[in-house]
């Protein structure tokens, strides 16, 4: 919704422009400067809050609980790019997060690959199996493409639990350290650093994705299926490319998070981290990146803040929940932007 | 713009609860992330009340050499990275001098890298010999191993004479880990596992994997490794099948709830089990019966719930933390951590603890008891 605004007024302001340029060759590098702008100047405040934080971190526990804000931030971004402009829910995400996570795990113990290069297995791995799944399951819409991906995800997450020999079972399995060029990264400060960086380089693709013939291609699917498939536009493939393209952000998200814990169970595939992620994306705001941030914030942050009210932690979380739901009713970040910002969002 | 001022008041709404999470008091801290909620809650509940009756109890007597103690709880849902993000908050905000739970292997597992780094003494709760073998400075834990629960099966086996067993266990996490811890010390035992069958955590009929165990040749016991509600199927099962040889039980059904399912069918097996189940029928010579009775009661009348052995862990966690602060004559942490180590002869509602530089667990076999279940109630088997 808010998302074409911009777009409208940056064709208007491109025409007059135009006309009052009278068609000059600064036209094309006005054009370009504009557009970066437009794209980039969201992840401003973001880059600043990045900088900032850390002089007011006073120990590791701050570093660490950010670092995991960024994160869940880069899962619920690319599980934004599904829901958010392309109008597809996905229920199994967290199965995503699990192939990553095993893949950085089980390469290096296993197979004696390389952390680093288990890492981009794992991503390719996750864009291969959402390549494959995704193709049967995008045809089937709302609800069934809930219960689907449900589906798909639980399967995962039994195939981690019971393939004990690969993945030490239920209980879990050691995670060897991420070595880059002889220097192991340890540490909360390191991961907030490594996390941040690319959260903002997995906005910044987002974000030129979203300003991209696909991306407005996607918005149109996201509004009217049949209006877009009118218009010439090759729906179950957009579909298929984005599940891929948050497969992968996902499953980023699931190696890091394996690396950074050094442990991982199959927790990390279940049911309640698939609901987790998909609330960050309503939480924060449906088709915003900032909003996957904030969404990711919100669900990170409160249950350390919530502990004080020991037992009856989880019914207050569940009534900020609501409570936000209700009052911002498109997501944090999009319904305050429209309230602050007034017309001009 | 409009999203720089709402990410600059998200910024700040961020900061001020984090603030919020600043520790306060004085005293000495120990933590402890338990899972209280989600799956592991079973083990978790009760742990967490142990932990508060006797923190309140110790205090109540003046502490520790006069220093009261104040106890940290975090819920981790049974989730290892929150476990991890609590167990760093301990050590880092809180600033605790030990820590006490870790309720499962899989949650205790990610918080030790935590704890070794800090340098602070960790009693794990968590089951599996993974926690403690091979041997970490800084961890301990109490409960008894699964690797122990078999040797205990076998060795009654050996008693009775009968040396070809087949397994049938569950799939979760449990079931799994001591299936392993089975066949890896049957030979060692001198039992041979001529069969093994699994089953899912939520099956409701194993009668083909029973009837595959009933028509392998040469079975002369069968043991059944398994939580919750599969080993009273199991159970049942076997016995609609009239299966003629004996059945063992794992620790992981020392309930009353597991006699309840299986009904009739439970009559005859026998399985090992801490002495805590058995309290009242212990004999008077018996060293650890006053502890038992004692947690049993006070653990009841507090909380009005039947006693379990997952919170006698808890109890005999802190009580050799208490001790060897005692000894230790402070708390300094790597001097509580040697005291820890030197544990001796302690008597807890698992067993006889005795510590050594390379047994950070500390009990044998004699913490099991052999039970025999007799007219819907537990035996000893002497």
């Amino acid at each position: 919704m808010s998302m074409l605004a911009p777009l409208e007024r940056f064709r208007l302001l491109q025409r007059r422009r135009l006309a009052a340029a009278g068609a000059s060759k600064s036209i094309l590098l006005d054009r370009f400067r504009l557009l970066r702008r437009r794209r980039l100047i969201s992840l401003v405040p973001i880059v600043a809050i990045v900088i900032i934080l850390p002089l007011l971190f006073s120990s590791a526990y701050y570093y660490r609980v950010a670092a995991l804000v960024f994160l869940f931030g880069i899962a619920a971004l690319g599980l934004n790019l599904l829901m958010g402009f392309a109008g597809q829910v996905s229920l199994g995400h967290a199965g995503f997060m699990g192939i990553g996570a095993y893949a950085v795990a089980i390469g290096p113990t296993a197979f004696g690959i390389p952390p680093v290069l288990s890492f981009i297995l794992g991503a390719l791995l996750s864009a291969l199996v959402a390549f494959v799944v995704g193709r049967p399951i995008l045809r089937l819409k709302e609800h069934y493409l809930a219960v689907a991906t449900l589906g798909f995800g639980i399967l995962l997450a039994i195939v981690f639990t019971n393939e004990a020999n690969w993945t030490g079972g239920p209980d879990g399995m050691a995670v060897p350290q991420l070595i880059l060029f002889n220097w192991p990264l340890r540490g909360a400060a390191v991961w907030y650093w490594i996390l941040a960086v690319s959260f903002l380089v997995g906005a910044v693709i987002a974000l030129n994705l979203i300003n991209s013939p696909t991306g407005r291609a996607l918005r149109a699917i996201h509004d009217s299926e049949v209006a877009a498939r009118v218009l010439g536009i090759d729906v179950a493939q957009k579909k298929l490319m984005i599940f891929v393209i948050s497969a992968v952000y996902t499953s980023i998200a699931g190696s890091y998070l394996a690396l950074l814990d050094g442990y991982i169970t199959p927790q990390i595939s279940g049911f309640l981290r698939s609901i987790e992620l998909v609330a960050m994306v309503v939480l924060g705001g449906m088709g915003s990146v900032a909003g996957s941030l904030v969404g990711a914030a919100v669900l990170v942050i409160l249950p350390q803040a919530l502990t004080l009210f020991d037992e009856y932690e989880h019914v207050v979380l569940g009534l900020i929940v609501m409570g936000v739901m209700i009052f911002l009713r498109a997501g944090i970040v999009p319904s305050l932007a429209a309230a602050f910002g007034g017309g001009r969002s | 713009m409009a999203n720089f001022r709402v990410a600059a008041a998200f910024a700040a709404v961020g900061l001020a609860t984090a603030l919020l999470a600043c520790p306060a008091s004085a005293q000495v801290k120990i933590g402890s992330v338990l899972s209280v909620t989600g799956p592991a809650s079973f083990l978790g509940e009760p742990e967490k009340e142990t932990l508060k009756i006797y923190v309140d109890k110790i205090n109540a007597k003046g502490g520790i050499d006069g220093q009261k103690l104040q106890l940290i709880i975090y819920d981790d849902g049974g989730n290892a990275n929150a476990a991890r993000t609590f167990a760093t908050r301990l050590v880092e905000q809180d600033k605790v001098v030990a820590m006490v739970g870790g309720a499962t292997t899989g949650t205790s597992m990610a918080e030790i890298p935590v704890f070794q780094d800090a340098q602070i003494p960790f009693i794990s709760l968590g089951g599996s010999i993974r926690i403690i073998q091979p041997v970490k400075k800084w961890v301990f834990k109490t409960p008894h191993t699964d690797r122990m629960a078999c040797e205990k099966i076998f060795a009654d086996l050996k008693k009775r004479k009968l040396t070809k067993v087949a397994l049938i266990s569950g799939t979760d996490a449990f079931g799994k880990s001591m299936r392993d811890q089975c066949i890896a010390v049957a030979p060692k035992a001198g039992i041979t596992i001529v069969h093994v069958e699994n089953y899912g955590p939520h099956d409701s009929d194993m009668t083909p994997q029973l009837t595959k165990i009933k028509a392998t040749p040469g079975v002369q016991a069968v043991i059944n490794t398994g939580f919750g509600q599969g080993p009273a199927i199991v159970t049942r099962d076997y016995r609609q099948l009239g299966i003629p040889y004996p059945l063992y039980q794992s620790h992981g059904v020392a309930s009353k709830q597991f006699i309840k399912l299986a009904g009739p069918a439970a009559n005859g097996v026998r399985l090992p089990a801490a002495a805590l189940l058995v309290a009242d029928q212990l004999p008077d010579s018996d060293p650890q019966k006053p502890v038992v009775v004692a947690y049993k009661k006070t653990f009841e009348a507090k909380t009005g719930k039947p006693v379990s052995t997952f919170g006698g862990h808890a109890y005999d966690a802190l009580m050799i933390f208490a001790a060897a602060a005692k000894r230790a004559g402070s708390f300094d942490k790597a001097k509580v951590r040697d005291q820890i180590e030197k544990t001796k002869g302690f008597i807890g509602t698992g067993g006889t603890f005795n510590m050594s530089p390379t047994n950070h667990l500390g009990l044998d076999l004699s913490a099991f008891r052999m039970l025999e279940i007799k007219d819907g109630e537990w035996t000893l088997v002497h």
